[in-house]
């Protein structure tokens, strides 16, 4: 029953606005603005045919392993970074001016150096995708309660067993947090990066029909990459509740009482 | 109900009057905050006797915390020494286990009440039965046991404290170090948990060293009490509480030896808040002090 009324209400303002749409354009001929009807039979004739597996499939490839990438390096690089203050104060400087600078600038560069290959656009996504994972892992370090801290200490929990015990999961909270920046900035550039220099892909394909005057085979590919976005924050927020589920009872409670 | 000789005079230390346990000699400590020298503790010498339970209590900042912390090998003190069963403590040995005041922040809140009182003992790779049996045994001593799949943040404070005593307990010190355990729970919990403290100190015969600013709570819980100047700390007074081990909360306190010693410590420490350090800080400690 509750399962049903969560969907209900996510799914009421989608059709509401799509009913909307489809009464506006009805009369429409303007050959730029798309229809739902024809919209949605271009979306599945382009996508449900071998462009799949040629276009969305390496895409979403190139995503997971540039993802996967810079969530590992972030948390690695992080805690390192936040547990010793003289490698955070040798690395600060840098690791602002790197922050700083926009990923999509650096498309031309790695595209100089690894070519327009694979890893040139799994290295932009890791790139961009870092940083929040990193930065917000730092935080979570610094952050970790000087009592716990103390607690390992006494009860010789240290080493690795600290890492993991303490250090690891009183920072989740924020690493989740700076893991879904990731995600987002981590689709954008895998867009960019495939429509600078690319054979394959959705950036690529889009700006191909976009060239070629298919207006709604464009569309509907926007629409693909809209619908990824939904499905990676449901699949994060999956995660999240696994991971987090401790943290989010916890603040319940505190809230209740 | 007097004083029965033969519990007081209990520990069998034929050759040695005093089986010392720890001795603190000489402990100074010093902090160092914008360039000014803030010293927290001056110089401290006291030893604790196995098997027996020794209450630190002083006013308000009178460096408790930090002698405690010393003592713990959490923090190096400026000088002098703290020496465990004949080892000097560098850092946390293992023969010590400490509970906090904070039992909230002390308790990893992602893991059940078991993890919690496990993880010691697993990071020292003791066997999964040995482990299981100790855990159980703690949890059970606590009044816990129906609670060991829980999360601390499911309990009440004063459950939480238990946990946290459960996980010392489960460690199996020889010296169980308490600061302030009782100071953010209400009073009935904290009577509950002094007669638990008096209790499992027995039954896993763990000598207890714990820190108070509460005077009828040293007395009640002591065998010895250690009384601290205002700071920067020295001892002022070391007495020894003759009062049956058999402690109850109504009749305890209602023997007319416990209302001397309490009487005595009372005044010891109002002379210390109210002579000594006359600025509106130590004022306070004294009102503190006196609350009971």
């Amino acid at each position: 029953m509750s399962l049903l009324r969560t969907i209900a209400y996510a799914v009421t303002l989608p059709l509401l606005l799509i009913l909307a749409w489809w009464l506006l354009t009805i009369n429409s001929t303007n050959f730029f603005v798309p229809r739902p009807g024809p919209l949605a039979s271009t979306f599945v004739d382009t996508w449900f045919s071998e462009r799949f597996t040629t276009d969305v499939v390496p895409s979403l490839t190139r995503f997971a392993i540039g993802v996967t990438l810079a969530i590992v390096l972030g948390i690695a690089s992080g805690l390192v970074i936040g547990t010793f203050s003289w490698v955070r104060r040798f690395c600060e400087p840098l690791l602002e001016f790197f922050r700083a600078v926009p990923p999509p600038v650096l498309v031309p560069v790695f595209l100089v150096v690894l070519g327009a290959s694979d890893t040139m656009k799994v290295a932009v996504i890791v790139s961009g995708a870092v940083w929040p994972v990193l930065l917000n892992t730092v935080e979570g370090v610094r952050s970790v309660d000087s009592v716990l801290s103390d607690t390992c200490r006494s009860y010789r929990v240290h080493g690795a067993a600290r890492f993991r015990h303490l250090v690891l999961r009183s920072a989740s909270p924020q690493i989740m947090a700076g893991v879904r920046q990731a995600l987002s900035i981590g689709l954008i550039l895998m867009v960019i990066s495939e429509m600078f220099a690319s054979s394959s892909g959705l950036g690529f394909t889009i700006i191909q029909f976009q060239r070629s005057f298919a207006v709604d085979a464009m569309w509907s590919g926007i629409l693909v990459l809209g619908l990824i976005g939904v499905l990676l924050s449901f699949l994060f927020h999956l995660v999240e509740r696994r991971v987090l589920s401790w943290y989010h009872s916890q603040r319940e409670v505190q809230r209740g009482r | 109900m007097a004083a029965d000789p033969a519990t007081i005079a209990m520990n069998p230390t034929p050759s040695n009057p005093r089986d010392v346990l720890l001795r603190v000699d000489g402990l100074k400590k010093t902090y160092s905050a914008q360039g000014r020298d803030v010293e927290a503790v001056r110089d401290l010498t006291f030893e604790l006797v196995r098997g027996e339970l020794t209450c630190i209590v002083g006013p308000s900042g009178s460096g408790k915390t930090t002698l405690l912390r010393c003592i713990s090998g959490l923090l190096e003190p400026t000088s002098g020494s703290v020496v465990l069963d004949g080892a000097p403590v560098k850092g946390p040995p293992r023969g010590m286990a400490v509970v906090f005041q904070e039992y909230g922040r002390s308790l990893f809140a992602w893991m059940t009440v078991r993890q919690n009182v496990e993880l010691p003992l697993k990071v020292q790779k003791m066997s999964k039965s040995e482990r299981t049996r100790l855990v159980d045994q703690s949890l059970e001593s606590v009044g816990l046991a129906h609670s060991a799949d829980s999360y601390p943040w499911q309990l009440s404070g004063g459950m939480q404290q238990r946990v946290a005593i459960a996980r010392a307990l489960a460690y199996q010190p020889q010296l169980l170090l308490m600061d302030e355990p009782f100071a953010s729970v209400d009073a009935q919990t904290r009577a509950d948990l002094e007669d638990l403290v008096l209790r499992v100190r027995h039954q896993f015969d763990v000598t207890v060293l714990l820190v108070t600013h509460d005077i009828d709570e040293s007395i009640y819980l002591s065998d010895r009490v250690v009384v601290l100047s205002s700071p920067p700390s020295t001892v002022r007074e070391e007495l020894e509480i003759p009062l049956p081990r058999r402690r109850d909360q109504v009749t305890t306190k209602e023997l007319p030896e416990f209302a001397h010693l309490r009487a005595h410590v009372f005044r010891l420490i109002k002379r210390e808040s109210g002579a000594e350090t006359p600025d509106a800080h130590d004022s306070s400690s004294l009102a503190t002090a006196g609350e009971l």
